[in-house]
């Protein structure tokens, strides 16, 4: 085997230090304890203090997980659905539609997702009186439909490598078509529900585009908070909670990481 | 006539009439019908009425749009919003220098990400598992907040220019934020795990005797990569380039923290004419065309992702 | 003759392990030489520094007069055809064939001209157009072998050329490979685990294990007169019997085994002495198997009876126990038309084998 060349080597570390050196700098000056906050005045966590007395941040937070929560749920069940009707349907009127519609959420533009949705509303509201107040309900159908597109895929493709024998030998010692989707199919996909669930969990957290759009006035999520301050700069407590939200992720997917990995051994 | 019958779950016949048939034909019509109804209408009905929109005129009023059809049911839509679109130079000019910025933050992604893909595909096992991971981790920090990150490096009295300055290389701080070298610097960073996926997906299950075989038969280590690794790369190329490009075009975030107010880009110019300017039918008018100037690299996109499902040979 | 091919002290460290273990070889021109041992046993590394992609830790490569051990792979006189055949999958049948010669800087007109023949001996010519995954496992291989030999390498080097083809395939493609090898006169050298392919196929045969050569011969060499017990036991099968020397004459060895239950005679050599601990080694097809005694007075003779019987049709094979319940394994020829067995389980007989059928070993 060839050796890595130099190139390769110094390419690698470049490219992980581009990823990683804005990060370190963040959780650095969340320590510090200077109001302008690209000037180091020694260290201090009192950010951290004024972050969790800031009732704005908390508010938005909770909401933020709740809509996370719900949506990824909700887009794990559809996503799931969708996945097993690709995999294992065949052919059915309307496939190529459905899966078209299937794939598109997740290579649209956020504005474009985004405004057809508050359109959507707008126009329901005329029509039918609902949804009424913009907020919850519609960040999280918003979140639903784009989340269930990751899911799909990801239950898709472990349908696709699993062996189709398994839900034969299921029905060949009697399992009936439904329990063997409950008691073989769903079991075996179960890793995959697992990881689109987290994934559309992230994608909720994280999106701020769509959620402007949708939302209504007064439910601000946490990334609409944290917009609206750093439109205005770098700002000390945004660092602290940068840090936190980093420091949370990191550790997570380290521990997932080293339990799959002893798993695996 | 032969009763109905059809492949079941796992693709075992089943026969009309019998209770496995209809639980099991119960299922599978709500397993399609329930995901197939909520794209319906809340991923493709939107769009129809976003195109219904954009034909209309702003007027001051909730809604803010004039309605397409009269009371009649009459077209009473006009493409005036299209034409303004087309004859107005600062939309064509923001619609170019979005493809440009989404364009070369796509090549620099290819540039730094391929030889980052390549260099993991050949690590070994323990090194590839931590690197891939390394790769994946900022997709779950926040998008946000890896944007802002950039705000506290590349500010006039930021981490880099403090750092110029301590080294002597620059006097006076330069202006980094708020330029379109920033926005371009942002695109590259948020979007290259997106490169390096698909890129690393098809190098890691290529055969490495194919390198070894071409050098045998006289290719230099330089010949057999552009003879070998590289069109065999291809799809994870153009899987990456393109998920790196179509977010990019749209891209808000970016260009609003990072390039401050004159840095227009299509995906800003949208939300400033939805929110500030409340012109919902020219919004949406946008909408279209950028989702037009999409299409090409959507449907290329979707046509490569199927190729690639299909079983290595 | 002159050697070809001169490998001088040859090894490969992988950190503390050696791969290949300070191995010298000559290889003639024209010959058709194979490598055989087990998986891990350096094989593959060695082909692999004859090709240039590994550099030896120690020793050199010497090819037609010229050292080689520096060059890389794509400098050498030598091409190689893999075991995975690393056809492109992205190039043609003609594409593929045609590269090497590409590489060289060939005029295209010559290109096409001996791509055709390179097609045509391989018969493959009305493929040329096909994109490797339209070929069968067949094919592949006779295109790899088609886009080996096009340079007219000084040497081809194959890695386990016909592992991946089923049973008939194998068989025939071995007799074409040997028709391809004398008409082009390259030398091969062959990498493989499979002691049949390198006895059907080989001028000269070097059984390695753990880096290092057991024994360089012809088949019959190999086959007939093992060097020790690893080649022995690898090539074919074999009963081999403990024992001490006992008598030493002008002709014969008499060796006293236990583990036979008799003294065994074999032909005298002088590298042992009175006392010393040896091996003896009897091919099952050298061994005679019968109810009556048999009379030669040289030969050795045991007594046992039939433990376990398999007839294959053209050859019917015994497991004989003997007193002592060592089992010791018989092969006869099915000569003559029967509908009967000729032995049948638990049947007493006796087992004998003439001394020039004996090999004896020393450890």
């Amino acid at each position: 085997m060839m050796g890595r060349s130099r190139f390769i080597l110094s390419a690698l570390a470049f490219g992980y230090a581009f990823l990683y050196i804005p990060l370190v700098f963040v959780v650095v000056y969340s320590f510090n304890d200077s109001r302008i906050a690209t000037i180091w005045g020694g260290f201090s966590t009192r950010w951290y203090g004024e972050l969790l007395r800031n009732d704005q941040v908390l508010d938005a937070a909770f909401l933020s997980l709740r809509i996370a929560m719900t949506s990824a749920t909700a887009a794990t069940i559809l996503g799931t659905m969708a996945g097993l009707a690709l995999a294992r349907f065949g052919r059915f009127r309307g496939r190529t539609l459905f899966s078209g519609m299937i794939s598109s959420p997740m290579v649209m533009p956020e504005v474009i997702t985004g405004l057809s949705l508050l359109l959507l509303f707008v126009t329901l509201q005329q029509l039918t009186g609902w949804p009424g107040q913009r907020g919850f309900t519609t960040i999280t159908i918003a979140h639903t439909t784009f989340s269930m597109a990751y899911v799909a895929v990801i239950v898709q493709s472990r349908l696709m490598s699993m062996d189709e024998s398994l839900e034969e030998a299921a029905m060949d010692l009697g399992g009936k078509p439904l329990r063997v989707v409950l008691d073989i199919t769903l079991p075996l996909i179960a890793p995959a529900m697992i990881a689109g669930w987290l994934l559309s969990f992230t994608l909720s957290l994280d999106d701020l585009v769509i959620a402007s759009f949708v939302s209504g006035p007064g439910s601000n999520t946490l990334p609409m908070y944290i917009f609206s301050k750093v439109k205005l700069g770098v700002s000390p407590d945004i660092n602290a909670l940068a840090t936190i939200i980093i420091g949370a992720i990191t550790f997570g997917v380290l521990i997932a990481w080293f339990a799959m990995r002893r798993m695996r051994t | 006539m032969a009763p109905a019958q059809r492949r079941g779950v796992a693709g075992v016949t089943l026969m009309a009439g019998d209770t496995a048939f209809r639980t099991d034909q119960l299922w599978r019509r709500v397993a399609v019908a329930a995901p197939y109804l909520w794209l319906l209408v809340f991923f493709l009905a939107p769009f129809a009425i976003i195109l219904k929109i954009s034909l209309a005129d702003p007027i001051i009023a909730q809604p803010p749009f004039t309605q397409t059809f009269d009371a009649e049911g009459d077209f009473a839509g006009s493409a005036d919003n299209f034409r303004f679109l087309l004859t107005d130079k600062l939309y064509a000019v923001t619609y170019l220098r979005s493809v440009v910025m989404a364009a070369a933050a796509t090549i620099l992604c290819l540039a730094l990400g391929f030889p980052m893909a390549y260099g993991i595909a050949r690590s070994d096992a323990t090194t590839r598992s931590l690197l891939l991971l390394l790769i994946v981790l900022p997709f779950w920090i926040s998008f946000l907040l890896r944007v802002y990150a950039w705000m506290g490096l590349m500010n006039n009295y930021g981490v880099i220019n403090n750092l110029l300055m301590w080294i002597g290389i620059i006097e006076q701080p330069i202006q980094l934020m708020y330029t379109d070298f920033a926005i371009f610097v942002g695109l590259a960073y948020s979007y290259l795990p997106f490169m390096i996926l698909p890129l690393y997906a098809t190098l890691e299950r290529m055969d490495l005797d194919l390198i070894e075989a071409a050098q045998d038969l006289g290719a230099s280590r330089t010949r057999a990569f552009w003879d070998i690794t590289w069109p065999l790369a291809r799809p994870g190329i153009i899987a990456g380039c393109l998920l790196v490009f179509i977010p990019a075009m749209g891209e808000y975030v970016i260009p609003y923290l990072l390039g401050g107010p004159e840095a227009l880009l299509i995906g800003r110019v949208l939300f400033d004419e939805f929110f500030v300017n409340r012109d919902w039918p020219l919004a949406s008018a946008v909408a279209i065309v950028l989702l037009l100037l999409l299409v090409v690299p959507i449907v290329l996109l979707q046509r490569n992702q199927a190729k690639r499902e299909e079983p290595a040979t | 003759m002159k050697d070809f091919i001169r490998i001088r002290g040859i090894s490969k460290y992988f950190g503390d392990f050696a791969a290949v273990d300070d191995v010298s070889l000559d290889i003639a021109k024209g010959e058709l030489f194979s490598i055989l041992g087990g998986s891990g046993c350096g094989k593959t590394t060695l082909l692999r520094i004859l090709a240039g992609f590994e550099l030896p830790t120690k020793g050199t490569v010497e090819i037609d007069g010229v050292d080689v051990t520096n060059q890389p792979p794509y400098q050498r006189p030598v091409n190689m055809m893999f075991q995975s055949y690393a056809i492109f999958p992205h190039m043609s049948v003609a594409k593929n064939v045609a590269y090497g010669l590409q590489k060289e800087g060939v005029a295209r007109t010559d290109i096409e001209k001996r791509v055709d023949q390179a097609l045509d001996l391989v018969q493959l010519r009305d493929f040329a157009k096909r994109k490797p995954d339209q070929l069968s496992g067949g094919q592949r291989q006779r295109v790899a072998l088609a886009r080996a030999i096009i340079k007219r390498p000084k040497v081809l080097l194959l890695d386990e050329p016909l592992a991946a083809l089923d049973k008939k395939l194998r068989e025939r493609t071995q007799f074409e490979l040997m028709n391809i090898q004398d008409e082009l006169g390259i030398t091969f050298v062959v990498v493989t685990h499979d002691q049949e392919e390198a006895m059907t196929l080989s001028t000269r045969i070097a059984v390695m294990e753990q880096g290092r050569f057991l024994q360089i011969g012809t088949p019959l060499e190999i086959y007939e007169y093992p060097r020790n017990r690893f080649v022995a036991d690898f090539i074919g099968t074999i009963n081999t019997f403990d024992g001490t020397v006992q008598q030493i004459d002008e002709n014969t060895l008499v060796i006293d085994s236990e583990e036979a239950g008799t003294t065994i005679t074999a032909l005298g050599r002088h590298d042992v002495v009175v006392g010393q601990k040896v091996c003896v080694a009897v091919r099952p097809e050298k061994i005679f198997v019968g109810k009556d005694e048999p009379d030669n007075s040289e030969d050795t003779r045991v007594r046992g009876v039939v433990h376990d019987l398999g007839y294959l049709g053209n050859l019917s094979l015994y497991r004989i126990k003997l007193v002592n319940d060592n089992i010791v394994l018989v092969s006869s020829q099915n000569r003559r038309r029967s509908a009967s067995r000729f032995l049948e389980w638990e049947d007493e007989v006796w087992i004998s084998w003439r001394p020039r059928s004996v090999a004896v070993l020393l450890e």
